[in-house]
């Protein structure tokens, strides 16, 4: 039981890193973009590069995806979103679409579209004292893994509520024409939103491909959708609200992988074939029953 | 200060000013008053630069406003208080107000600022540390005002101000636009409450259907018989 909740904990923790890109865009732009989980994968092979090229150590790699994974959102805002800024928002959606085909694409023609190997970094050796003492199977690698995304959520946190361009973030999500009247230009504030996002979601990449041996240019399709729904689940645009639904994710989707129910008595099946159904199931949950999500702020608000 | 000169503005097929001139002299209060949808707000919108003139000029200070983003023509010195208050009802009171100050540089400046507007509005003081979203419709009204007037300002442009206020509210609202006054900005106030406007604007203009119909005085035009009829319920 506790193992899961340790391996729900790891998932959860990367989904929370790609959801928070979706929910902060879609705060300052209500748009849904797409292309997010590719800058994850895109941050993913930088480090992977970083790591097995360049030989950097393991948080200097990781720096290095989230600075090429905020340029990568910048450049997409810029040439991609930018220009669609008035026009109808499924035209920029379909944009979305159009830029996460591209990546896929690119990525297949510059890596292969075969997995590659990622380098652990750290080695996932069980630590040994809890292994004996509570039967629980917790690597070092996965505690760097959790201490850093911890390090992020704070960072972003902090960033958010505490500096000017983190405030100025929140006033372009509740109002964009009442910030542009403050004298925010809130062109930047967007960009600056997409390379917060972006770094983020590149860090997720590193620690998701250090985690699981691997890296290939659609691995961050499955990803991206979960994440998707996870910032759906907490309420999309709500920065805890996306933390909490990538959390809730990640036990609903260990628990579910854990079960294995019998069909005859020959047959049986197991949860994790169904993980992905279940995820999704909880999106139409969602949308059916609590639209703003579990944190999700009302959308009336007092005149 | 402010000048259009012979201004058309289009959302799509529809026009909603047309060939609309006024004036604004440094230290005045010019009130613009109009039934709804005369164009009243469009033409705040369009100092501020949220909606761009089809034809015409607008000018500030002998600048021309027309290729200025909007977040550059509050850095000339135009403050809007948008229609509805719209305020960042997520942020608190203090958290409103720094966004107002978001142009301007240093602590120091920024809490000169905040002193001034904590002292034309206590209420504001006692509760900056409280969610905009939680504040009373006046209250509200009194952080757009306030937060606006952070930037320090030249020219404030208010947008219905009394909208949807108490009496005695809107009495207080109004003191503190000629209290604004008094301080050294110009203001263009739009209000659909003619009789307030006119009794602490220097100057008026009437809009119908995107046109400039009367401007005279403000005493004037609440002598007038047109205005009277229309627009002062008599």
């Amino acid at each position: 039981m506790l193992q899961q909740l340790v391996n729900a904990i790891s998932l959860g923790a990367v989904y929370a890193l790609i959801a928070l890109g979706y929910t902060m865009v879609y705060g300052v732009l209500r748009l849904i973009n797409f292309a997010h989980g590719e800058v994850f994968m895109v941050g993913a092979f930088v480090g992977l590069a970083a790591l097995s090229v360049f030989h950097l150590p393991f948080a200097a790699a990781v720096l290095v995806a989230m600075l090429g994974a905020a340029l990568l959102g910048m450049v997409i805002e810029r040439g991609a979103y930018r220009p669609l800024r008035n026009a109808p928002r499924l035209a920029a959606l379909i944009t979305a679409i159009g830029v996460s085909l591209l990546l896929q694409n690119i990525g297949m023609l510059t890596v292969g579209a075969a997995p590659n190997p990622y380098p652990p970094a750290i080695e996932p050796t069980p630590i040994p004292w809890l292994k004996e003492h509570a039967r629980l199977v917790v690597t070092e690698q996965q505690l760097v893994i959790l201490a850093a995304t911890a390090a992020i959520l704070i960072g972003l946190s902090l960033i958010v509520s505490r500096t000017k361009i983190g405030k100025a973030m929140r006033a372009v999500s509740e109002d964009r024409q009442a910030a542009q009247l403050m004298g925010i230009n809130t062109d930047r504030v967007i960009s600056f939103t997409f390379c917060l996002g972006s770094a983020i979601a590149g860090a997720g990449g590193v620690f998701y491909g250090v985690y699981y041996g691997t890296a290939d240019p659609l691995m961050g399709f499955m990803p991206g959708i979960k994440a998707f729904v996870a910032a759906v689940l907490g309420g999309i645009g709500s920065i805890p609200g996306a933390m909490l639904g990538a959390l809730l994710m990640g036990l609903v989707e260990t628990g579910v992988s854990s079960v294995t129910i019998p069909l005859s008595s020959t047959e049986t099946l197991s949860g994790s074939t169904l993980r992905d159904a279940v995820a999704f199931t909880v999106l139409i949950l969602v949308l059916l029953v609590r639209p703003a999500g579990l944190l999700g702020r009302p959308t009336r608000e007092k005149v | 200060m402010l000048v259009l000169r012979k201004v058309d503005v289009h959302y799509g097929p529809i026009q909603a000013l047309h060939d609309v001139s006024l004036e604004i002299a440094e230290g005045e209060i010019v009130t613009l008053i109009g039934a709804n949808g005369a164009g009243k707000s469009t033409t705040l919108r369009l100092v501020s630069g949220l909606v761009r003139s089809t034809s015409g000029e607008v000018l500030f200070e002998n600048a021309s406003l027309a290729k200025v983003a909007p977040h550059d023509i509050v850095a000339r010195g135009i403050g809007q208080v948008p229609e509805g208050r719209r305020v960042f009802a997520g942020l608190t009171v203090l958290e409103n107000l720094e966004m107002g100050a978001y142009l301007v540089r240093g602590r120091q400046r920024v809490r000169e600022a905040l002193e001034e507007v904590f002292e034309l509005f206590p209420r504001l003081r006692e509760r900056r540390t409280q969610r905009a979203g939680t504040l009373s419709g006046g209250e509200q009204q009194m952080l757009a005002i306030g937060r606006t007037l952070m930037s320090r300002p030249k020219l404030l442009l208010l947008d219905e101000p009394s909208l949807g206020l108490a009496p005695t509210l809107v009495q207080t609202i109004f003191g503190v636009i000629a209290d604004i006054q008094r301080r050294g900005v110009t203001i263009l106030l739009v209000e659909q409450n003619a009789h307030m406007a006119l009794r602490v604007a220097d100057r008026g203009y009437v809009l119908e259907t995107g046109r400039i119909v009367l401007a005279d005085t403000a005493a004037n035009l609440e002598a007038s018989p047109e205005v009277r009829a229309a627009y002062l319920g008599e």
